[in-house]
């Protein structure tokens, strides 16, 4: 990963590594073409979720059939209110919120407590026990996920959210990405603390861990991320509509409408994309470090 | 930033000192314990043990409510005769094969044209727009697909209605079913091996090109002799990971489809929660999944096996 990041430096400063052809009037033709072809992608790749917002904004009885305009009959807010009728949208949002919330919280402590121990404390099996613990994220989750059911259910913790909760709280992905930034610290640090008489707790409480924070933020932001949109799982372990989260509150939404109001199922899509869009925002560039990390392991 | 997920190897061989000599390093080995305990033991109960538990169970038919009975192979057996089962697989495939190509395909060609010359802000622009897929919940896409996608009122019936194509039963046909869920998926996941992609086409010295520029090498050449080439490294990691992923759909055929019609889009997941929560036949799901499990690692070590002959790393 080293070099991916590096290489984003790299091609900053020395993007337009095509060298154009020689004679001119090709130039142009072909840089029409390439132009052409990097708007139609971009119209393709937005166009639906411009569609999606547009729709939502739609009078329900209008956006049944797509025909007619988008643009046609104004702006409408009134599927934003419906959606609220027709599904019990605050506790989907609540639900939502709170498992995504405590799962991103969980993953950066135990990843920042295993991560540094890896990086920095040296004892007998280490090497091994990391193997084992990198191992684990080669396992897809569809294949553990029906003894992980049969555990929850045995603790008598089936259709609640702590069932969403307790099992991705542990993350082998983010121990992994905070053992290589605490590797990627200075040594000297801890040394200088030793000779101050530091012990090895407030080594890592005072030392370490306030120097840590991207590392932190990337292994919360994926997290966020990456549960705030799951489906499966909640698919899984919540039977009763009071613990859906987001996404199976959507789904369910669009099956029990059948061919009612697509804009009130959009509303509903739109409020959920708000978080996505933030992190998507502000949080961007962590999500990228975050997604390409440990390519180069 | 580049700081931040920085491997330093020097830094890496060193060890926390124990200066203060013994009591410190059994306060090291303390804390150690301590600060791996979460992790370990949480990975030994959600991971391991059902790990464990699969490999097991998956050799006895049980309905979660009577006891397990022993039945040797029989669940994977079952998978080869089971019809729907096998076509699950098929299916998998098949959508792998189809969806990763193209999604290294597309990723391949707009990663070599966003390296033309144009202003940084625009070439920012395409590349967030390329990414922004990704943060979108895959439950949400396949709902907004599956509208977009109606025969009837849907809009890519309407726009190829516009130059006379007459109007496609996208989700009512089985190919057409198959082909939606495909063109889903690789929209939102592109974005993953564009990104990749960019890394890789970076790292290729502008040297190469001046050279070759030199020798009168153009646009496809230098493409299928300086890009490709320096870029297999990258492709074969873009490809493991794209695979690895596109073997494990769910939400997209589950949420548009639900597998139909027929078995046409249902995927090897899909019949690992059927066969476990509405045919309640756990050992069966087990060795279903366990099958998965083999596809991706034979997979995996196929491919490395094969980059040894054919990727050159510099």
């Amino acid at each position: 990963m080293t070099t991916l990041t590096e290489n984003e430096s790299t091609a900053a400063r020395g993007r337009g590594t095509t060298p154009a052809p020689s004679r001119k009037g090709r130039v142009s033709g072909r840089t029409a073409g390439r132009a052409a072809i990097l708007v139609v992608a971009t119209f393709v790749t937005l166009g639906p979720v411009v569609w999606t917002v547009l729709t939502s904004m739609r009078p329900p009885t209008e956006s049944l059939g797509a025909g007619g305009s988008i643009f046609s009959g104004g702006l409408d807010f009134s599927s934003y209110t419906d959606v609220f009728q027709q599904v019990n949208m605050w506790l989907l949002i609540w639900n939502s919120a709170l498992v995504t919330g405590i799962i991103a919280a969980g993953q950066m402590f135990t990843a920042a407590l295993a991560g540094y121990v890896f990086a920095r404390i040296d004892f007998k099996g280490r090497g091994l026990l990391f193997s084992l613990v990198l191992a684990t994220m080669m396992v897809p989750v569809q294949v553990t996920i029906v003894p992980v059911f049969m555990l929850i259910r045995g603790m008598g913790l089936s259709d609640t959210l702590l069932a969403l909760i307790l099992p991705a709280i542990p993350t082998a992905f983010g121990t992994f990405l905070m053992r290589q930034f605490f590797m990627g610290l200075p040594g000297e640090l801890a040394e200088a603390a030793a000779i101050d008489g530091a012990s090895p707790f407030r080594t890592f409480r005072s030392v370490y861990l306030p120097l840590a924070w991207p590392g932190l933020a990337i292994v919360g932001i994926l997290a966020f991320n990456f549960h705030w949109n799951e489906f499966f799982r909640p698919l899984i372990m919540t039977i009763s509509e009071e613990n859906f989260t987001m996404p199976l509150g959507l789904v369910s939404l669009q099956g029990n409408m059948g061919t009612g109001s697509v804009a009130t199922v959009l509303a509903g899509v739109v409020l959920s994309m708000i978080p996505a869009l933030v992190v998507f925002l502000f949080g961007q560039r962590y999500l990228r470090e975050g997604l390409t990390a440990g390519i180069n392991k | 930033m580049s700081t931040t997920v920085k491997s330093s190897p020097a830094i890496a061989l060193q060890q926390v000192p124990n200066a203060k000599g013994r009591g410190k390093e059994k306060g090291g080995r303390r804390l150690a314990a301590l600060f791996l305990a979460p992790t370990i033991i949480g990975i030994t109960i959600f991971t391991l043990v059902p790990i464990v538990a699969s490999l097991t169970l998956a050799f006895f038919r049980w309905d979660i409510i009577s006891t397990p009975e022993f039945v040797g192979v029989d669940n994977f057996v079952s998978i080869g005769a089971d019809p729907t089962i096998r076509r699950a697989f098929l299916n998998t495939i098949g959508f792998v094969a189809v969806a990763v190509s193209l999604q290294l395909t597309v990723s391949i060609g707009l990663a070599v044209l966003i390296q033309s010359k144009m202003p940084s802000w625009l070439r920012t622009f395409f590349r967030s727009a390329f990414f922004f897929p990704l943060v979108l919940s895959a439950a949400s896409v396949s709902i907004i697909m599956s509208y977009l996608f109606n025969q009837n009122f849907g809009l890519v019936n309407q726009i190829i209605g516009l130059v006379g194509i007459p109007a496609v039963p996208w989700l009512t046909s089985q190919a057409g079913a198959m082909v939606v869920i495909i063109l889903v998926y690789v929209w939102q996941n592109f974005g993953f091996t564009f990104l990749l992609i960019i890394g890789g086409l970076s790292s290729i010295p502008v040297e190469m090109y001046e050279a070759s520029s030199i020798d009168g090498a153009t646009g496809w050449k230098q493409f299928k002799n300086i890009t490709l080439p320096l870029l297999s490294p990258t492709l074969l990691v873009a490809s493991v990971m794209a695979i690895i992923s596109a073997l494990q759909i769910f939400d997209q055929p589950y949420v548009i489809t639900r597998g139909g019609p027929g078995d046409s889009t249902r995927t090897a997941v899909m019949v690992i929660y059927e066969t476990a929560f509405k045919q309640l036949d756990f050992g069966r799901a087990f060795a279903i999944g366990i099958v998965l499990t083999l596809l991706i690692m034979l997979v995996t070590a196929v491919q490395f096996r094969l980059s040894r002959r054919f990727v050159h790393y510099n």
